[in-house]
């Protein structure tokens, strides 16, 4: 991990050092979010998670998301980590600090911060189940796509 | 030339990651179509296109030198 406030990285994330991003003195509140690899998914089991990104890009719309976040809760600072390659159960994937005055701020541009990352920055989770294995191809990660590719019913529902 | 990138689903399916190709002007569109008979590949219709790192729309023009890449939903966080 490096000083930029914008990371795609290959190695665990440190919660630690993305708070340190955020510290300021002007600051009376500092979020954090931890997206960590779930074992289970609807009665699916998890051996590990494959993360794919197309890195120039998505740290460009890490970075988007970032002035998002500015403009909506001006008093904020942002810092979001997230990690590609292969990751075990309970790892961390993603990281985000938001600093800000007060907590009511910090706590909104964390969560708004998430939601936009699964819309729009161009990473890709595969799962590797016990009984096989998907690219998981759906904002809201709940729809796998069964034959590899997305029907219809599958992107719509 | 263009250069096209995959990731995810798309490029196990073509088997690469990256793909030359020796064309001229085009449109969004119209190289999803051409890549579409090409490769046999389903389901462009939901995949998204990134030309030089930003977001384009079917009908955006892609120029040759420009690299276009093939954004499946994704699926970060």
């Amino acid at each position: 991990m490096s000083d930029a406030l914008f990371e795609i990285v290959d190695v665990p994330v440190r919660i630690e050092q993305l708070i340190k991003k955020v510290e300021r003195r002007k600051a009376g509140a500092i979020t954090t979010f931890i997206g960590t690899v779930r074992e289970w998914t609807k009665g699916r089991r998890t051996i590990f998670l494959e993360y794919q990104a197309y890195i120039p890009m998505a740290i460009k719309m890490l970075a988007a998301i970032g002035e998002e976040v500015e403009t909506k809760w001006p008093e904020t600072r942002i810092a979001i980590t997230h990690r590609i390659g292969r990751l075990e159960i309970s790892e961390i994937a993603v990281g985000i600090a938001v600093s800000s005055p007060h907590r009511k701020a910090a706590y909104e541009a964390n969560e708004y911060a998430i939601e936009r990352i699964k819309q729009i920055v161009p990473i890709w989770k595969k799962e590797h189940w016990d009984d096989g294995e998907t690219w998981i191809g759906d904002q809201l990660e709940n729809v796998p796509y069964s034959s590899g590719f997305p029907s219809v019913e599958e992107v719509e529902s | 030339m263009i250069k096209i990138l995959l990731f995810a689903h798309l490029q196990e399916a073509v088997g690469k990651g990256e793909i030359q190709l020796e064309i001229g002007q085009t449109t969004v569109e119209q190289l999803k179509a051409e890549l579409q008979q090409k490769y046999r590949i389903a389901g462009l219709e939901h995949v998204m296109i990134a030309i030089n790192e930003e977001y384009a729309l079917d009908n955006s023009i892609i120029n040759p030198g420009d690299t276009v890449a093939f954004i499946p939903p994704v699926s970060g966080g």
